[in-house]
């Protein structure tokens, strides 16, 4: 080797409860370059550069910084070695100045101030890498992208030689994240090492010199962004490993019910389906207009609609307007324009309440956080939606031993594994968790489930078991609307794939007509590029 | 009663011993830290204690006394515990009280032809309505423009608070009443009947009492278990289909209503006038008395017996062993603290 890298981490391996968020990782930060590091949410990006930065350590895996192994256990030691660290939430003091902010806690700055003189070398700094800032503003009274640089400043002001940036463009508009890419083509120009984390694919092919791909928690690959493309990047970054998948799945179905009845994704999902695609539509949606919390545009004049007997999948990447589309038909946003129904009922504007009395489940991506209360019994958490019906409820008052009789069923009928329906939900897996929403949604025999990343966090156990009773309800004749990430369950699962980018369908397609070429594209926002679709928008 | 029997049902026992201990050994801890600061002022401590415990249970008209001092925080405690297991931190129970106090005391005087077996019930309706008021102002506050509730509730107590001085100094004043701020005496046929001849005990208690179970039975209503969700999470009840905003209306009516319900009993049982100083103080030791009971209502029963034992009991001890009512104040204060840190004092054994 004739240069010394940087930095380099070496096999570095982190585990949480019951997660691998980085499972043995390389990476080489080189001088001069700008390493852009992809990922899907929760995919290991932002660990992996915690524990450069000495915020997490390691279970295994080597540092060496300089050629030299380094353990980095606080931010202060990374800060030592040259490394800084640009947080998505900005760690500054708002009533002080950018000056004040930059000279704060550093060792060189004397017991008595001299202000005039510390502005003076912040300003030189800054306009060495071409940094537009007015050192003696206060923070309170910047933009945001103009506190991003206050932050970038403070690294280059304190000689850092490798710089991280996490998820730097989220919070900025189109203008400041073009300045943002200025500014580090320059300090890469000037030798410095930078780390771009994004799961935005423009950005990055835009802004690096070089590409590393994470999936869940692997590095799966490594390019010069020249030589690669935004259809692969896309790919990489939701996986294609889909025969490898189906075979362990298979398996595991296999090894759970003895023998060959696998009824979930294993064999051509969409062979003996095609029939009932012919059926009535479930649901049907019609140049659905809905706005983000922002008020901006997040779903545009989207149009398509499940039959039953049918599971439409839904990719793309995250944040293109999975989220508002789901709140719409749940009734928890405002459909700006167009019209939702729900087997032939105007459902446009019902409230969550009509949602769930008119037999549509929902299973959310965020079981914690909204599909269950963690510190209420699971008896409790199987009636959250069911209790005001007369079967758990005689003149208002809750027939406890109905209710508990019937989670006791519930935990029979979908395996999960607890102590007693008297337990709170937080003390069961996160898996078994899934299974008390799972039966919570699907007892009542619903016409339409909604399953937005139905097997988010569970292990392949887990996941099997949420992909076989889909594929059962399915067989049973609901319509399965299932949003997800990941490809390889999509292909799995789905009959027809529906492909969105920024809020927009870029087309439907029965699963045989779909590959991950063609997907992957899509799902990068060219749109489909010659080839026919069977079904355009409403077929 | 059969619902405290089936509330009981599921209680895990020696979970609640060692509540019971800890709380125990807490106010043993408080009232120890109490007689050094006696020590330090030069008072005996044996003495000053002895003459709390005779003056909070010593005679039965004195233990009487513990229990009139004991209605009005156990209502409020109610009141304020079903808002904020919803979620909501209502803190204006004082100024509920006063309303209804004022709404009570009205209809009174407005409908005194009635008689007095109509009367009584329409005062304590008129008080419930009144509590509702104030409360339902602040609940639509939360609910519409998500007003910060803890700053609306104890602005409201303000506005109470001198809208009832305004009332017993101004239009309600009693023109014989030799010019203190108080109004005139309710017609003696709408006083609450006495439980105890010679003591002030009256059935307000036994509303008080009914309302544990009222409430009792209320967790275990459809209701009851829609508020709890709010509670524990408005996001899980929003994706459940629960209405977050009307849940929260409904919430501040009946912590309204059942604060209201104070203030009658208040009126109509004990001080059969509307004065000033009504409520003083009351509302936030409601709140402790409501975070020591856990929100249960019968651990409310118990937290509310205690902080009355201490004002009845500190008041004996200023009047006999001389003990100036700030210290009691101080005692008082010691054992709410340390009650209140017990879970982490006493961290170790609540395996």
């Amino acid at each position: 080797m004739t240069e010394q890298l940087p930095v380099r981490l070496v096999g570095i391996t982190k585990r949480f409860p019951g997660v691998v968020a980085n499972d043995g990782v390389d990476l080489d930060l080189r001088v001069g370059e700008v390493h852009g590091l992809l990922g899907e949410n929760g995919a290991g990006k932002s660990t992996l550069m915690n524990i450069l930065f000495g915020l997490y350590t390691p279970e295994e895996g080597q540092i060496f910084v300089n050629g030299q192994p380094v353990i980095i256990d606080s931010p202060a030691k990374a800060i030592s070695l040259g490394i800084g660290m640009i947080h998505q939430h900005f760690r500054l003091v708002r009533p002080f100045t950018v000056t004040e902010n930059i000279i704060l806690g550093l060792d060189s700055t004397p017991a008595i101030l001299d202000m005039k003189a510390a502005a003076t070398r912040v300003a030189q700094v800054a306009r060495q890498y071409g940094i537009q800032i007015n050192p003696n503003a206060r923070i309170e009274n910047l933009s945001v992208g103009e506190q991003q640089r206050v932050e970038i400043l403070n690294s280059l002001y304190r000689e850092a030689n490798v710089l991280i940036l996490d998820e730097p463009t989220a919070v900025l508009t189109p203008q400041e994240a073009q300045d943002l890419a200025v500014t580090l083509r320059e300090m890469a120009s000037q030798g410095k090492a930078v780390v771009f984390i994004s799961h935005k694919l423009d950005e990055v092919m835009d802004v690096t010199d070089r590409v590393t791909v994470l999936r869940r928690g692997r590095k799966v690959f490594e390019a010069m962004t020249a030589d690669t493309s935004k259809g692969e990047l896309a790919r990489e970054m939701i996986g294609h490993k889909l025969e490898e998948f189906k075979r362990e799945q298979k398996a595991f179905i296999m090894a759970l019910t003895g023998a060959g009845e696998v009824t979930a994704a294993g064999d051509g999902s969409a062979a003996g389906h095609h029939e009932a695609a012919a059926a009535r539509p479930v649901l049907t949606v019609q140049n659905l207009v809905v706005n983000d919390d922002r008020d901006l545009p997040a779903c545009r004049e989207v149009s398509f609609e499940i039959a039953a007997g049918e599971i439409l999948g839904v990719a793309g990447v995250d944040g293109n307007g999975q989220r508002e589309l789901i709140e719409a038909l749940t009734g928890q946003r405002p459909a700006l324009e167009g019209h939702i129904s729900v087997n032939g009922k105007d459902a446009t504007r019902w409230t969550p309440r009509q949602v769930i009395d008119h037999d549509v489940a929902v299973i959310t991506d965020d079981r914690q956080g909204e599909g269950l209360l963690l510190k209420t019994s699971v008896a409790r958490n199987t009636v959250l939606k069911l209790f005001e019906r007369p079967a758990f409820a005689k003149r208002r008052m809750l027939r406890f031993g109905a209710i508990d009789s019937f989670a006791e069923q519930l935990v029979q009928d979908y395996s999960i594994s607890t102590p007693g329906v008297q337990v709170a939900a937080a003390k069961l897996s996160g898996g078994n968790q899934q299974k008390i929403i799972l039966a919570r949604e699907l007892s009542q025999s619903p016409a339409l489930i909604i399953a937005n990343k139905p097997t988010r966090g569970l292990d392949i156990g887990a996941a099997t078991y949420v992909h076989q009773k889909l594929s059962e309800e399915r067989d049973r004749g609901a319509a399965v609307l299932l949003i997800s990430a990941d490809l390889d369950e999509l292909f799995a699962l789905s009959d027809r794939l529906m492909v969105i980018y920024s809020g927009r369908v870029m087309g439907i397609m029965p699963i045989e007509e779909a590959d991950l070429e063609r997907v992957g594209l899509m799902m990068a926002g060219t749109s489909d590029g010659g080839r026919p679709t069977s079904e355009q928008v409403t077929p | 009663m059969t619902a405290i029997a089936r509330s009981t049902k599921n209680i895990n026992w020696p979970g609640v011993g060692r509540s019971i201990l800890a709380a125990a050994l807490s106010i043993a801890l408080g009232l120890l830290i109490g007689a050094l600061f006696l020590l330090f002022s030069g008072q005996n401590p044996v003495a000053a204690y002895t003459s709390l415990l005779k003056g909070a249970f010593g005679t039965p008209a004195r233990l009487a006394e513990t229990f009139v001092k004991m209605t009005p925080f156990l209502i409020l405690a109610i009141s304020v515990s079903i808002s904020f297991k919803c979620g909501v931190w209502n803190i204006g129970a004082e100024g509920q009280l006063i309303v209804g106090a004022i709404t009570s005391f009205w209809a009174a005087m407005t409908f005194h032809f009635l008689p007095p077996v109509l009367l009584l019930p329409l005062t304590a309706v008129a008080g419930m309505v009144g509590g509702t008021l104030w409360s339902g102002i602040a609940g639509v506050l939360k609910a519409y423009f998500n007003a910060n509730e803890v700053i609306t509730t104890s602005m409201l107590n303000f506005i109470a608070v001198y809208l009832l001085a305004y009332m017993v100094n101004g239009p309600l004043k009693d023109p014989e009443g030799f010019n203190f701020p108080q109004s005139r005496l309710i017609p003696e046929s709408l006083e609450l009947p006495r439980l105890l001849a010679g003591s002030r005990l009256n059935i307000a208690f036994l509303v008080a009492l009914g309302l544990v179970i009222v409430t009792l039975l209320f967790w275990r209503s459809t209701v009851g278990f829609r508020m709890e969700i709010v509670g524990a999470s408005r996001r899980v009840a929003t994706h459940v289909g629960l209405n977050v905003k009307r849940t929260i209306i409904l919430v501040s009516i009946i912590s309204g209503a059942i604060a209201g319900l104070a203030g009658w009993g208040e009126i109509f049982g004990v001080h059969f006038r509307l004065i000033e100083a009504i409520a003083v103080g009351m509302g936030s030791l409601a709140v402790v008395v409501a975070l020591i009971g856990e929100l249960h209502p019968l651990g409310m029963v118990v937290s509310a017996f205690l902080f009355a034992s201490l004002v009845v009991g500190g008041n004996a001890m200023e009047r006999s062993a001389g003990v100036p009512f700030a210290l009691v104040d101080v005692i008082n204060g010691s054992i709410i603290l340390i009650v209140l840190a017990r879970s982490y004092l006493f961290r170790g054994w609540r395996s």
